[in-house]
């Protein structure tokens, strides 16, 4: 399987069909964009020519800015011109900058301008992840990790040093103060619009006088203002407060994102007049600058956002995400169910006799067997994404799940599921993921002690198969052979998995039970075979913590998320990643499939989740609203919405076709390390680090919203706080917190967590 | 969401002084100021930067406590080699010691000889990771098994007394309704639903469980055997799931005290506080709702003219002082400034030790129960009477022998002024 090879024609392409962003600053903006996709574009053709290209590339402007600065002009001219660096970048960033109303001087102007230049080069591998509208094509898995190791990189350097001397440092105080006072005396409708401002401007500024080595200052515009921030920045703003040296900028990833990416905001194209006007007439050109350089002002037309809009899709690391980012259609509906003849066969009938009520179960196969066939118009092709062929095996385990589904109870918030608990004794705090199988039989958890163990929670036990040389005596045609495979005397309720040298963070079942999938601190992704008990493939690639991995829901196909920012998709028998999915600001925490496998969801330390394209490794949909790294992720059974639980204690719910956030489920009071759906997805099971279960009622919260909300060109709804309402119940656990959670095939929810004894 | 708790953000920086000591300890004997100051500053905010990282690691192990394990994984990435030899212990403790004008904090590693070490017995193996299973619900409803946490919580209890009206959530509603239908009545959605408009009864029926326990419970609490009543407190004081016998508890020890008290049995009176006291001790129960009934069950214990058929041998001083710490307990634990608890008990005290006609036994309980209720109470209500007392005291001791029962008194309550008052540090 390759990936698709898109060109930057295409991206050409998507630039232009961009929206009007700023009306004085759009020139500027695609000037960026344009020479940052330009200078990655040798980079994706040929990744191990693209390096070296890009740092001479970088030394030549590094000269053009000393010359620049000794007004050499004469030298310059030659220099451009031999290089042949392109006109029309200097020329862009010219016209921009004055655009840009910059009231300094010539030099201090163009010297600038030239970092400016250099950064977006330099920074265009890094930051061209970011631009989701970027394709990207990497096929050497370790080049995302050139840019990854910030320390001794000399992009780094040229990164931070945009920060340049731009004013007096006292006077920063003074700047940031009148616009607060601006800001605090405009009218209530723009004021919270326009308060969405002081967090970036804050950081930006800060880090610009500790960038310039005016500690003091730096130290008292902290104190002074730190207090004024939501106080969903505090995290960052703890990373902040210990950044007091320039020498402490290099290497701090954080800051490095907040350098790099812009940080996107929705303003309403009143509210945006207001406060150009405002820094217009007091010649604000400081903070003016960093608007124009650091952040991204995406302008709406319409009425401005209450307060309320923008808290509840603000709190990411890099603002929320530009509009144009969820714009991309996304084929959420389920792919058609292969036709499978379900065998009304004799040994059935007794089951049903058994049962006493044949009849019932047999229309409502013929109803199960007809929806499968409706075509979903939103469903994705067939054959978008190759899918491995069912074996017979699938097509038995398929005829089972369909026999198990017409047994299945019908949930709603009058009839609430029965919750079985499984315990882990004796973990000391050692557990660290869980997995089921889709059939409920077998339960895998990752353990701090880098084991893995793997439990039969059937009377089936587990066994291992023969050995060769005992297979070799096996009559292969009897009919039992593949009882005959198994090796009795290796029966045993759980089996250990020894292969790991780190903490184990993720397990994941194949949907066929033959395999196990294992991420780890080590930095690998293991491969564990069920039939033998035994590591199959390590996948080596992300070189730090892996910390989540998920199985596609047809097999073959695999995701994983780490450390290193990127997630990757695998296929089993490849041992290099087919796709990376590089975008995220912050470790990638929780990976998912989509269930029609087309898509994957990641969730991220940078508190945003994204949607990435299989076929192309896109990013489709930046999700922002949470307040805090993202635990865990599970799409809804129809795969048209998406829920999210992070560290702050609350769910979010998602509709993926319009990108929106259409829910937001508040009541645990800490992490939410498990989320599923019930298998009809009529109700939201949670499960959190505070001990409970909660079942929410899902179908009335998506049933809520109303979809024509979303026609609007904003976009923006207002979400009724009906937590409570949503509440279906909540069931405490002793002491354990709840790890993990998974519905069996009849609606059964089964819990997983380990006791903590204090 | 943390709206209420913003915190004041402000850098620490580890002192000079500690860079200096490191220095000295590796070698470097001096150490420049300037050095030192940059040092810490630099080291300060790398032990941030390495501590923000393991975070991530107590975060992705599901854990709330950060591990020395997650700080060797937080160096890891950051390509620097671990800190062994601390991964084995729980909790490491660091002394102190001063000197020389220093103060330092040090982890003391003794030195170990080997052959100790080997010749020492094997550890007892640790239990291997084992899975259980129970049903945390069945149908939407919380069975209650051991496995399961008490089906009502402490504050559930308060919020159920305090604001009955409030509707609960079906969850929450759910455990109680188990309660009144008794385990394994599989009580139906819709009937709870009907039942969370309606004000919940104050008392309720119990199931044949529960009245078969509640019989046990208080015959052996009141009877003969000693190992069966230590027992049955033992249950009253830990178990988990009284909330619903409470307030029989409650009438049993208030009646229980009302009728022993007019038929003088002292032996019964004991047994009643001793499971006022276990009640006490028993984490899961809101017991505000009772103290009404509970509180001069106490008081009438601890000033009661008469506690026992023969006063001037059985030992109802004893029963006195238990339960006026018992009373000054419940003062500590439930007094608020809306129930005014003490206040109004120290009230009740104080008037019956300035009225003069006040029985010898009712006095000493009344100085008992003030001097439960700490020092400053002593200080200001029992100390300024100490001259009155004592000239009573006197009149009884020196004067014309009235009865042995008012001698006895008065020695008892001149040898309990002489125990609290003394100063607090030589009690």
């Amino acid at each position: 399987m390759a990936a698709v090879q898109d060109g930057p024609m295409e991206l050409d392409a998507e630039k232009e069909a961009k929206p009007e962003i700023l009306s004085d600053g759009t020139s500027n903006l695609s000037g960026n964009t344009a020479s940052g996709t330009l200078s990655s574009s040798p980079l994706t053709a040929a990744p191990a020519g693209g390096a070296p290209k890009m740092e001479d590339q970088q030394t030549l402007i590094a000269v053009l800015q000393f010359l620049k600065r000794n007004k050499l002009s004469e030298s310059v001219e030659i220099l451009r011109r031999e290089a042949g660096l392109g006109e029309h970048q200097e020329g862009s960033q010219a016209t921009d900058g004055s655009g840009g109303g910059k009231g300094d001087g010539d030099g201090g102007d163009a010297n600038s301008l030239l970092s400016r230049v250099s950064i977006t080069s330099a920074a265009a591998p890094q930051s061209m992840p970011v631009k989701s509208d970027c394709i990207i094509n990497i096929f050497r898995c370790d080049l995302p990790f050139m840019f990854m190791l910030s320390e001794d990189q000399p992009d780094v350097s040229v990164v931070l040093s945009a920060y340049s001397q731009q004013g007096d440092p006292p006077l920063y105080q003074v700047y940031y103060s009148g616009l607060k006072n601006f800001i605090e005396s405009v009218l209530d409708c723009h004021r919270a619009e326009l308060s969405q401002l002081f967090y970036p401007l804050f950081v930006h500024m800060y880090l610009e006088l500790v960038y310039n080595n005016h500690e003091t200052e730096a130290k008292a515009f902290f104190d002074k203002f730190s207090g004024d921030q939501e106080c969903y920045y505090q995290d960052d703003l703890h990373i902040l407060c210990g950044l007091t040296k320039k020498e402490h900028l290099k290497g701090n990833e954080v800051l490095l994102d907040f350098r790099t990416s812009r940080f996107v905001l929705h303003i309403s194209r009143d509210s945006y007049q207001l406060l150009k006007r405002h820094l217009q007439e007091r010649h604000n050109n400081q903070i003016w600058n960093i608007i124009q350089e650091h952040l991204y002002i995406d302008i709406f037309d319409g009425m401005p956002r209450s307060k309320s809009q923008i808290d509840s899709m603000s709190g990411s690391l890099a603002g929320e995400a530009k509009r144009e980012v969820n714009k991309a259609k996304v084929f959420y509906g389920l792919l058609k169910e292969p036709e499978i003849e379900v065998p009304l066969d004799d040994e059935d009938d007794e089951a049903e006799n058994e049962e006493g009520k044949p009849k019932k179960k047999k229309t409502k196969k013929d109803s199960l067997g007809s929806k499968s066939k409706k075509q979903d118009p939103n469903a994705p092709q067939q054959n978008r994404i190759p899918l491995p062929e069912l074996k017979d095996s699938d097509k038995l385990d398929k005829i089972m799940y369909m026999k198990e589904s017409t047994k299945r109870i019908r949930l709603g918030p009058e009839n609430l599921p029965s919750i079985c608990f499984y315990t882990f004794l004796n973990a000391f705090q050692g557990l660290t993921a869980v997995d089921f199988t889709d059939d409920s039989s077998l339960l895998a958890g990752g353990f701090a002690d880098s084991t893995v163990r793997v439990w039969s929670v059937t009377p089936k036990k587990l066994r291992k198969v023969k050995s060769a040389g005992e297979l070799n005596v096996i009559e292969k045609e009897s009919d039992d052979v593949l009882e005959r495979i198994m090796d009795e005397k290796t029966a045993s309720e759980s089996k250990i998995l020894h292969g790991h040298s780190g903490p184990v963070y993720g397990v994941s079942f194949s949907p066929d039970r033959n395999y196990l999938l294992s991420s780890s601190e080590d930095g690998t992704v293991r491969l564990w075979s069920l039939q033998t008990f035994t590591c199959l493939v390590g996948y080596k690639g992300h070189n730090y913590p892996v910390w989540d991995t998920h199985f596609s829901p047809f097999g073959y196909y695999f995701v994983s998320g780490g450390h290193d920012r990127v997630a990757r998709l695998w296929a089993t028998d490849h041992y290099q990643p087919l796709r990376i999915f590089a975008g995220h600001l912050a470790d990638v925490t929780c990976t998912r499939f989509h269930p029609n496998s087309n898509y994957v969801a990641t969730g991220s330390t940078d508190r945003t989740v994204r949607l990435w394209d299989v076929l192309n490794a896109n990013c489709v949909r930046i999700l922002t609203g949470h307040k805090g790294p993202i635990h865990s992720l599970a799409f809804s059974p129809n795969g048209k919405f998406l829920a999210s639980g992070s560290t702050d204690g609350r769910v979010l719910l998602w509709d993926i076709g319009h990108g929106l956030m259409i829910g937001e489920l508040k009541g645990h009071t800490d992490t939410i390390y498990a989320l599923k759906f019930s298998r009809d997805g009529e109700i939201l099971a949670s499960g959190s680090m505070d001990n409970t279960v909660r079942l929410w009622d899902s179908m009335k919260a998506f049933d809520e919203v109303e979809t024509d909300d979303f026609t609007a060109t904003t976009g923006h709804i207002h979400l009724p706080d009906n937590s409570q309402e949503l509440l279906l119940g909540m069931y405490h656990s002793k002491s354990t917190p709840v790890t993990h959670l998974h519905f069996t095939r009849r609606n059964l929810l089964l819990a997983a967590g380990a006791y903590n004894s204090q | 969401m943390a709206e209420e708790r913003r915190q004041k953000l402000c850098s620490v920086i580890l002192p000079t002084e500690s860079m200096k000591a490191m220095a000295e300890s590796v070698g470097v004997g001096s150490l420049q100021e300037e050095s030192c100051l940059a040092l810490s500053e630099e080291v300060s905010y790398r032990i941030k930067e390495i501590a923000q990282d393991a975070l991530k690691f107590m975060h992705h192990g599901k854990r709330r406590k950060l591990t020395t394990g997650d700080i060797d994984h937080a160096l890891k990435l950051k390509n620097v080699e671990p800190l062994y030899g601390f991964q084995s212990q729980e909790f490491i403790p660091f002394r102190f010691a001063s000197g020389g004008g220093r103060e330092l904090h040090f982890y003391e590693e003794k030195e170990v000889d080997l052959s100790d070490i080997i010749n020492t017995p094997l550890p007892r193996v640790p239990l291997d990771v084992s899975l259980k299973a129970h049903w945390l619900s069945i149908d939407g409803v919380q069975p209650a098994i051991p496995e399961n946490p008490p089906p009502v919580p402490k504050e559930q209890q308060k919020t159920d007394s305090t604001e009955p009206l409030k509707a609960v959530k079906p969850g929450q509603e759910e455990e109680g309704s188990i309660q009144t239908k008794g385990q394994g009545a599989n009580s139906a959605e819709v009937k709870g639903k009907e039942k969370m408009r309606m004000k919940p009864r104050s008392t309720h029926e119990l199931s044949v469980e529960q009245q078969l326990y509640y019989k046990e419970i208080t015959e052996a609490c009141v009877g003969s055997c000693e190992a069966k009543r230590a027992e049955a407190l033992q249950s009253i004081a830990t178990d988990p799931g009284l909330y619903q016998m409470l307030p029989r508890f409650s009438t049993f020890i208030s009646e229980g005290v009302r009728v022993n008290v007019v038929q003088n049995n002292l032996a019964l009176l004991i047994y009643l506080m001793r499971m006022v006291k276990a009640l006490m001790d028993n984490p899961t129960l809101y017991l505000e709702k009772y103290l009404h009934e509970l509180i001069p069950a106490v008081v009438t214990c601890i000033v009661s003219k008469q506690l026992c058929l023969r006063p001037d041998v059985d030992n109802h001083w004893a029963l006195r002082d238990f339960a006026a710490r018992l009373m000054a307990q419940s003062c500590k634990t439930f007094s608020t400034t809306t129930n005014n608890i003490q206040s109004r008990i120290t009230k009740t005290f104080t008037k019956s030790l300035l009225d003069d006609k006040t029985q010898w036994t009712t006095r000493y309980g009344c100085i008992a129960g003030l001097a439960e209720l700490g020092h400053d109470v002593i200080k200001t209500l029992i100390i300024p009477r100490l001259s009155v007392e004592g000239a009573r005291i006197k009149a009884v001791m020196d004067g014309p022998v009235v009865s042995n029962i008012d001698k006895i008194g008065a020695d008892h309550v001149q040898s309990l002024l002489l125990v609290i008052c003394l100063p607090p540090e030589q009690h």
